[in-house]
């Protein structure tokens, strides 16, 4: 039984004019233990698929079709008590900006206690050992102290690693990181992924890393998704994807990285921009913006496939990649 | 924090200056002090001899300074009607006034934040709709219009409370009578501090409203929610304690602005506190008083607004009030 199996996703936003589709049919699994990327530009739905999966999206988005079954059990029709029981406890999440989602008049000791009571019978002081020894695993000096501080006492990193030592604390099986490091300095960035990397790999915990940066993703991840305007476009194993990206979307991304390109080189950028998710084309999203474009591209959206090693939804992908190419396919 | 503290009472003492100037300006504008004294019948020559003893053909300067001088050793000067010090009358009436102040706060306190909370929570309730309507229907009406209609129902239309005075009350010690201490005080008191809050309570619960509801959008209460906290403790403790933050800074002004409000619900009420003494002073030019009474409300307004900024302080952790002195 796979940890978490989503399949047909569709969150919609009630709007004045009508319904928004934000996301589109997204469907996909994730083991025991393993660590899914999620990939796109602002927009393309990976942080409405995070809250989609907490049950916690805020009004006037709504999931309007499809499963989330989390070991086993709909998650997409509990009841608010129970949902509850499992937010916190055994799925955790970890927001982006750490400077705005510790409450700046609670002390770092009120809000892990609160997150322990909510879950376990447990007195304060027994709640105060286990915040002190999740805050010992993630680094924290003097985690004694931490505890009467408050959040504006301390530096954006610390309070991204408490927001981990918070998430540890019930001992979760499912962790989703929404852009966990984007608020962080680039110095910080690399600390706070090695420890969640080292923390989930000792206690197989299962990560839902939601990012738009390719480099995070394939150090991080075992799998990965590409999302576009709502849709997952391809999905496959981080390796596949990265060395051999299908999707004409995904080799624009990587090659857009500055790795890619010489030094003083302009960037390779794909032209034009994702399309506003109330005008999405009606054939292919990514077809204005693509060069493979073709009239079935114009007319009709694609299936996501399996192609070589991954799945891909494109109706070109057979032509791009019939044999092994030499050179650059895109 | 003590350098915070010293700061903040050189301030105050800067404010009161300014309103003993103000309050002691006026008092040239408010008609003859010799009518009232002396009535009609003496003639001019006793009138310049009472002007003299009385100090009153001396410089402004003069005069100001020696008001001060003796503002500084607690004499505010004597009442003409009542010949007594001016200050010992204010403060003879003060208890009442402050007792009717805070039934009102009672009210407003008690009533505001739940009312403010819920209307936050559930904005499309019918029940909120009520409040918000009945809200700007509070905040419309004058205080004396709201007292004379709470006097034509309550008292004359159901009988059900008295109308004016204190009615039985219980003696504390001094000047203190207090309203508080048994049923016929209590009933006596309900009207009034209504009415007193009338303005106030709908004015916090729609500020209360309106911090709760953004305080409900930030991200930390988006991210309690992720912990699984339950939503009363979200709400009360997450959300509450920020939303506090900005209506204490408020409140603070707004009682002192209370004290003021007095005038008009102690005058409909009949109640014996200072307001209804001022107007009654004002009536009988009664200049002493009337400057006095200046003084001692500026007073009261300054006190809670120094401690309302300390509270602030201790409130609301990311304000150091140690790094404020420096």
């Amino acid at each position: 039984m796979s940890l978490l199996s989503v399949r047909d996703l569709t969150v919609k936003f009630a709007m004045r004019d009508g319904n928004v589709t934000a996301l589109n049919q997204v469907s996909f699994d994730l083991a025991r233990g393993e660590r899914l990327g999620i990939v796109g530009e602002s927009g393309a739905g990976k942080s409405i698929t995070g809250f989609s999966l907490m049950n916690l999206l805020s009004s006037p988005g709504y999931i309007a079709d499809g499963t989330i079954q989390f070991q086993g059990q709909d998650i997409v029709n509990l009841p608010d008590a129970k949902m509850r029981n499992i937010r916190g406890n055994r799925m955790a999440m970890i927001f982006q900006d750490p400077m705005v989602t510790l409450n700046p008049v609670l002390t770092i000791g009120q809000q892990m206690v609160e997150t322990l009571k909510a879950h376990r019978r447990l007195s304060k002081a027994e709640a105060e050992q286990i915040a002190i020894m999740k805050l010992r695993q993630v680094y924290i000096p003097s985690p004694e102290e931490r505890l009467m501080q408050y959040p504006h006492e301390l530096s954006g990193g610390m309070r991204q690693r408490i927001v981990i030592a918070i998430v540890l604390l019930l001992d979760p099986e499912l962790i989703i990181a929404d852009e966990p490091t984007t608020a962080l300095d680039v110095t910080i960035q690399a600390d706070i992924m090695e420890l969640l990397l080292e923390l989930c790999q000792s206690a197989k915990v299962g990560l839902i890393l939601i990012t738009h940066d390719l480099g995070v993703v394939s150090q991080m991840t075992d799998r990965t998704l590409v999302m576009y305007a709502g849709r997952i476009i391809e999905a496959g194993s981080t390796r596949e994807i990265i060395n051999d990206p299908q999707h004409p979307y995904t080799q624009g991304l990587i090659n857009a990285l500055p790795q890619q390109t010489a030094p003083g080189q302009r960037l390779k950028q794909i032209p034009g921009s994702m399309p506003s998710l109330t005008a999405v084309p009606k054939g292919c999203p990514f077809e204005p913006r693509c060069a493979f474009a073709t009239d079935v591209c114009r007319s009709t959206p694609p299936e996501i496939v399996r192609h070589a090693h991954v799945e891909v939804a494109c109706h070109e992908v057979n032509r791009l990649h019939a044999p092994q190419q030499e050179g650059q396919s895109a | 924090m003590l350098a915070y503290l010293v700061k903040r009472i050189f301030q105050a003492i800067g404010v009161m200056f300014v309103i003993s100037l103000i309050g002691f300006a006026i008092q040239d504008n408010l008609g003859d002090p010799l009518r009232e004294l002396v009535g009609q019948s003496v003639t001019e020559e006793v009138r310049q001899e009472l002007r003299e003893e009385l100090g009153l053909n001396d410089s402004f300067t003069k005069q100001y300074t020696r008001f001060l001088g003796n503002a500084l050793h607690g004499d505010l000067g004597t009442s003409y009607f009542f010949k007594e010090p001016a200050l010992d009358v204010i403060l003879k009436k003060l208890p009442a006034t402050l007792e009717l102040v805070f039934g009102a706060t009672l009210i407003i306190v008690c009533l505001s934040v739940p009312l403010g909370v819920m209307t936050a929570i559930r904005p499309n309730a019918i029940l909120s709709k009520f409040i918000m309507g009945a809200s700007i229907i509070g905040i419309s009406i004058p205080v004396f219009l709201t007292a004379i209609l709470m006097i034509y129902v309550f008292s004359v239309g159901y009988g059900w409370l008295p109308s004016f005075g204190r009615g039985d009350v219980v003696h504390v010690f001094g000047d203190w009578d207090t309203n508080f201490a048994n049923v016929d005080g209590l009933r006596h008191i309900i009207m009034p501090s209504f009415a007193l809050a009338s303005i106030m309570l709908p004015l916090f619960v729609r500020l209360i409203r309106a911090e709760m509801m953004e305080v409900l959008q930030s991200e930390y209460v988006k991210y309690a929610r992720a912990k699984g906290i339950r939503p009363w403790r979200i709400y009360f403790v997450h959300a509450l304690k920020n939303t506090l933050l900005p209506v204490i800074t408020v409140g603070g002004v707004q009682i002192g602005t209370m004290v003021a409000y007095t005038i008009l619900t102690e005058t409909v009420f009949q109640w014996p506190g200072m307001g209804f003494m001022f107007l009654e002073a004002v009536n009988r030019v009664d200049t002493p008083l009337i400057v006095a009474y200046l003084i001692v409300v500026g007073f009261i307004f300054v006190v809670t607004n120094t401690v309302v900024d300390l509270i602030y302080g201790l409130v609301n952790p990311t304000v150091k009030l140690a790094r404020l002195g420096a």
